[in-house]
């Protein structure tokens, strides 16, 4: 008989993030529950835990770009990217993001997945050139339609990088598709695996680029925004 | 040889500035709380990797016992005004842009030249972390550019990326958080319990609906665990291989590139994803720390079902 008992952690993650419990309570909660239920004692799992969090310390280590970047917006970072949308003349918020999302696909695609990112670019770059575009066609925006407009950027920089990652070869989920498959017996080769990540890439252009295209035309339908 | 090692000691001496800093800032009325948090993200830096298992785990808990009491304040240390921004941005012109592009470039450019050219038999960097440590190089270098073009006062590059920092907050170590909490998950055989669950409820003789309990499992699995690596392995050995290989004859190389994407799918809608997904709400000050994946839903749903038929079509109409 299966002990299902380990799920409840998972039912304490959902129900923690519904109720907007602190995330980093929850996670802890969840983490010690799944682990007692799941038969270790409780020195076990707090050793599991500092383990897990020791061993992946390389992902808060990007944390260090933050001084780069917060100097650069102390001379000005943010304005110089709303000024230079505002010399392009037809610049409209929906065509930047579809040429970002693009950009953002074809780089992931070769390789350079390095080259976007929330810190790096969507935050200095990124969304204020979005909102100055959008302001240039709509007027001053509505608190609400400045934040969706911030939100949306973020939201194409990572559809732009999921969509495009695996269509290089050399990347980690090609890899661990690959190790799959093979300690089961069916040997693939990385470029075997990457071509089949185009026709999703190709859907999630148009999608998510039509997406963008609309919410353009629905910021300037919906009045909430003064016009020009 | 540089290692991962170098870059914890600079991550650690910066964490520790700000710990610093914040202790000494009177404007926060939660400055001890800061001082704490980013000194224990500090200490675990510098030390984690000789301390023993236990006592990370007690760091954990005092990382989460700060953060889950509200003790964590917003800093506001001295910048320039929005007019003054206007002014500099005037002055500097484009050329702004280029320090935030020697990073991106370094990183791209080093790994690039790292894995294809007779520069990778240096061994410089440690094994596979090369673009990390490259990551590292360039803000390094991005640095000195800066310091030395726009000579700000010493203190102002830490006193800018505590403010974004404390803007934050605990979202900061909400993704390695997580990765501990799929260690314990997976310590828990959670993994093989929902695979046995998902291998259980697939009918006989329908091609079409094992496809759509595949892809299902592959995005649900990845909303929980907040990351498609960790489906992947489980629902590729419950159903993928098993099921749609073996007993209905489908494309292999379809259904595991094409699976590992509509886990993707899953990742877009899901908090657990926390560096995708919650990070960049605070990054960008958002009220909604929900509002990026309110703007991601409308894409993924419409890309998931695109993704079964992929399967479905390519992996065996075409292929049979």
């Amino acid at each position: 008989m299966t002990n299902y008992w380990p799920l409840a952690g998972i039912a304490i993650v959902v129900a923690g993030f519904a109720f907007r419990f602190n995330p980093l309570l929850v996670v802890v909660v969840a983490a010690i529950a799944t682990g007692l239920l799941g038969g270790l004692d409780f020195v076990a799992v707090i050793e599991a835990l500092g383990k897990a969090f020791n061993d992946n310390r390389y992902i808060s280590v990007t944390w260090i770009i933050l001084p780069v970047i917060g100097l650069l917006e102390r001379y000005g970072l943010q304005q110089r990217a709303r000024a230079l949308i505002e010399t392009i003349r037809g610049a409209t918020m929906g065509k930047l993001l579809v040429i970002y999302l693009l950009f953002r696909q074809l780089t992931a695609a070769l390789g350079m997945k390095d080259i976007g990112g929330h810190p790096q670019t969507v935050r200095p770059l990124v969304a204020p050139m979005a909102e100055a575009a959008a302001t240039m066609t709509h007027g001053e925006l509505a608190e609400e339609d400045a934040e969706k407009v911030k939100a949306m950027s973020a939201a194409t920089d990572n559809i732009g990088l999921f969509f495009g990652e695996d269509i290089f070869f050399a990347i980690a989920s090609i890899l661990l598709i690959q190790g799959v498959f093979e300690s089961s017996g069916y040997p693939l080769t990385p470029l075997q695996l990457s071509v089949w990540a185009i026709p999703t890439a190709i859907c999630a252009f148009f999608i998510h680029g039509g997406r963008l295209l609309a919410f353009d035309r629905r910021l300037g339908r919906n009045g909430r925004s003064a016009g020009k | 040889m540089i290692t991962l090692d170098y870059l914890y000691i600079l991550a650690g001496i910066v964490f520790a500035i700000w710990a610093l800093l914040s202790a000494l800032d009177t404007g926060n009325g939660k400055r001890f709380g800061n001082a704490a948090f980013w000194g224990l993200l500090a200490a675990s830096f510098f030390f984690g990797g000789q301390l023993s298992d236990f006592a990370n785990g007690v760091l954990v808990l005092a990382l989460v016992g700060i953060a889950g009491t509200g003790r964590l304040g917003r800093s506001d240390p001295p910048t320039t005004s929005l007019s003054d921004r206007l002014a500099l941005s005037e002055k500097f012109g484009n050329k702004l842009f280029l320090p935030a592009l020697v990073i991106p470039i370094t990183a791209v450019v080093g790994t690039v030249a790292y894995n294809y050219t007779p520069f990778g038999e240096t061994g410089l960097f440690e094994e596979r972390r090369e673009t990390l440590i490259l990551f590292g190089i360039g803000v390094m270098l991005a640095l000195g550019v800066c310091m030395v073009w726009l000579k700000p006062p010493m203190l102002a590059p830490v006193e800018e990326g505590r403010r974004l920092m404390d803007s934050i907050g605990w979202a900061a170590v909400l993704p390695q958080m997580l990765a501990a909490l799929g260690g314990v998950f997976a310590l828990a055989g959670v993994g093989s319990i929902i695979g046995e669950i998902a291998g259980g409820i697939i009918p006989e003789n329908n091609v079409f609906i094992a496809v759509l309990i595949f892809c299902l499992g592959m995005a649900l699995f990845t909303i929980i665990m907040g990351n498609a690596f960790a489906a992947f392995p489980v629902m590729a050995a419950a159903i993928g291989i098993p099921v749609l290989v073996e007993d209905f004859g489908g494309n292999p190389a379809v259904i595991g590139a094409v699976g590992m994407l509509a886990g993707f799918c899953g990742t877009l809608c899901t908090p657990m994803a926390a560096n995708f997904n919650i990070v960049p709400a605070a990054l960008l000050e958002l009220k909604d720390q929900y509002g990026v994946i309110r703007q991601q839903v409308g894409t993924a749903i419409p890309l998931w079902i695109c993704n079964v038929v992929i399967i479905y079509v390519a992996g065996f109409l075409i292929w049979n």
